[in-house]
């Protein structure tokens, strides 16, 4: 509320400057979505892929004059470039963690929002010919694990989630997003792998996957956030609000994810 | 034979300027924002020095490898004459080109657990490249061991046959002509194809992450390290293992230069 609040105030404080400076008084509102154009790049944790691009489908079907474009990866790859200037218009990650690298960066431009969240499970072959049915099976030697890199937020839930069950898992790899994990798994290469309940929703019929207990699974909290670097800001604005409004929230919740109340 | 020097043409050095600038300033550019000061930090770090002494031991053991393999085939494509030798020799020579992360799927496909011969190997021994050590000499010699075979079979070529007829007249056996005569022929060629096939193989990326996978210890090579240490915000560390890897290279062209920096 605090936060909100906040905007409010820097929103008024700003435009009364604008009305000041004797600015343009026609500033681009961003209360309502017609007539939004020109591109939007959206920078997001690989793990929405699948929601994000089909938020991306309705929006464009409302706005035929705007054209969304992705940048799909593991968040830390995302905080890289975004630091390293790469264009961008909003950014969403997978844990709070990356985000606040930005916020403290300064690249942001309002206060993050976490719109989403998420929980982990076991990935493995259609068939579970290891026969894996819990976190403690992991442990065993013969049976490879995959997972992301400690920096990525799949891969340090993931060590949570093994601190919890007490077992300690030697991954044979570790992935710079979580679509590697799985791609790894549906291949074969991996018996297992630590990913996202709405990954293994989206992987289709090679990979099943084994339910993590709430005790022992994590809460992924998902912020996303406007770039200071924005060209399009109106176009920034509208996408935040459909994935925060009830259209974007039901996508969400369709691809597996867990609605914010 | 001192020739006049050619005329002066402004445009010519201008653009030779620029084309110098765009090889020296990514040099300049590591080279300012290399952290001196935490070097020795970063270089006692545990992670640096596995991914260092890994990137050395896959390396020599896939230039072993390629020798071993690689100057039997320069050998026969160089001596035999058989049906569909430009074939053999256009494949053998494909990883030059290819993209090594494409290179790094097919192996996937073909020595994977779940590919072609990898599958009927794992159910028999349980045993799999992928995710090991040997993977990663694997993925480098796939890549790396072309450069051998085209530099030996080019050094096979133009050596003299006669010496090795010679060998025979006066009753040498096949294996000591080639051991005590067409060996030492080569030499100069066989360790430009090593060195060559070795600098490759240490600079190895996309084969290795895709075929072998990426951990601490066991495949993370330097390369691998720097690509990750640059994503997850580790960049002094991985600004400092490029620096390590450009003196390499470097010292690899000096070992070349006769080939390549020649002062003509």
């Amino acid at each position: 509320m605090a936060t909100r609040r906040l905007s409010v105030l820097l929103s008024v404080v700003t435009g009364s400057l604008l009305v000041a400076c004797g600015g343009v008084a026609s500033s681009p509102s961003s209360s309502s979505s017609p007539g939004l154009s020109g591109n939007l790049t959206v920078l997001a944790a690989a793990s929405l892929t699948g929601a994000f691009t089909r938020i991306a489908d309705q929006l464009h079907a409302m706005n035929p004059d705007l054209d969304v474009k992705f940048s799909f990866a593991g968040s830390p790859t995302l905080v890289t470039q975004i630091q390293q200037g790469a264009p961008g218009d909003v950014f969403a990650s997978a844990d709070v963690r990356n985000m606040q690298t930005v916020v403290t960066g300064g690249f942001n431009s309002g206060m993050p929002k976490v719109f989403v969240h998420n929980k982990l499970e076991i990935a493995v072959g259609a068939g579970t010919p290891k026969h894996i049915t819990t976190v403690s099976d992991l442990a065993n030697s013969s049976i490879k694990v995959d997972e992301c890199a400690p920096a990525v937020p799949c891969g340090s839930y993931a060590t949570t989630v093994f601190g919890k069950a007490n077992v300690k898992v030697t991954p044979v790899s570790q992935e710079q997003d979580v679509k590697s994990v799985l791609s790894k798994v549906s291949l074969g290469e991996a018996d297992a792998g630590i990913v996202y309940v709405t990954d293994v929703k989206s992987a289709g019929s090679g990979v099943e996957g084994v339910q993590i207990p709430d005790d022992l699974n994590v809460t992924a909290d998902y912020p996303i956030v406007e770039l200071k670097s924005t060209q399009n800001r109106s176009a920034a604005r509208a996408f935040l609000d459909y994935v925060l409004g009830s259209r974007g929230q039901a996508v969400l919740k369709s691809f597996g994810f867990i609605t914010v109340g | 034979m001192v020739r006049p020097p050619q005329p002066f043409n402004p445009v010519l050095v201008l653009l030779a300027g620029l084309c110098a600038l765009f090889f020296v300033l990514p040099l300049v550019g590591l080279l300012a924002r290399t952290p001196w000061a935490s070097t020795v930090g970063i270089m006692s770090d545990q992670g640096v020095q596995a991914a260092l002494r890994l990137s050395l031991v896959c390396s020599l053991a896939s230039t072993v490898l390629a020798c071993l393999l690689g100057v039997p085939l320069a050998w026969v494509l160089a001596r035999l004459r058989f049906p569909g030798k430009s074939l053999l020799r256009g494949i053998t020579t494909l990883p030059m080109v290819l993209p090594p992360v494409v290179g790094g799927v097919a192996l996937l496909l073909a020595f994977g657990r779940r590919g072609l011969i990898g599958e009927p190997i794992a159910a028999a021994t349980g045993l799999g490249l992928p995710f090991t050590t040997p993977g990663v000499i694997v993925a480098e010699a796939f890549v790396g061991m072309p450069f051998l075979v085209i530099t030996v079979e080019a050094g096979l070529r133009s050596m003299d046959v006669r010496f090795e007829d010679a060998a025979r007249t006066l009753g040498a056996r096949r294996w000591t002509v080639f051991r005590r005569i067409t060996l030492p022929l080569i030499g100069p060629s066989l360790a430009a194809g090593a060195v060559l096939a070795w600098s490759r193989a240490l600079g190895e990326f996309g084969a290795t992450i895709t075929f072998a996978g990426n951990f601490p210890g066991t495949t993370q090579t330097a390369p691998l390290a720097i690509y990750i240490d640059l994503e997850s915000g580790q960049l002094p560390s991985a600004v400092m293992l490029s620096l390590l890897m450009i003196v390499v290279s470097l010292a690899v062209l000096v070992a070349l230069r006769g080939r390549y920096l020649g002062d003509a």
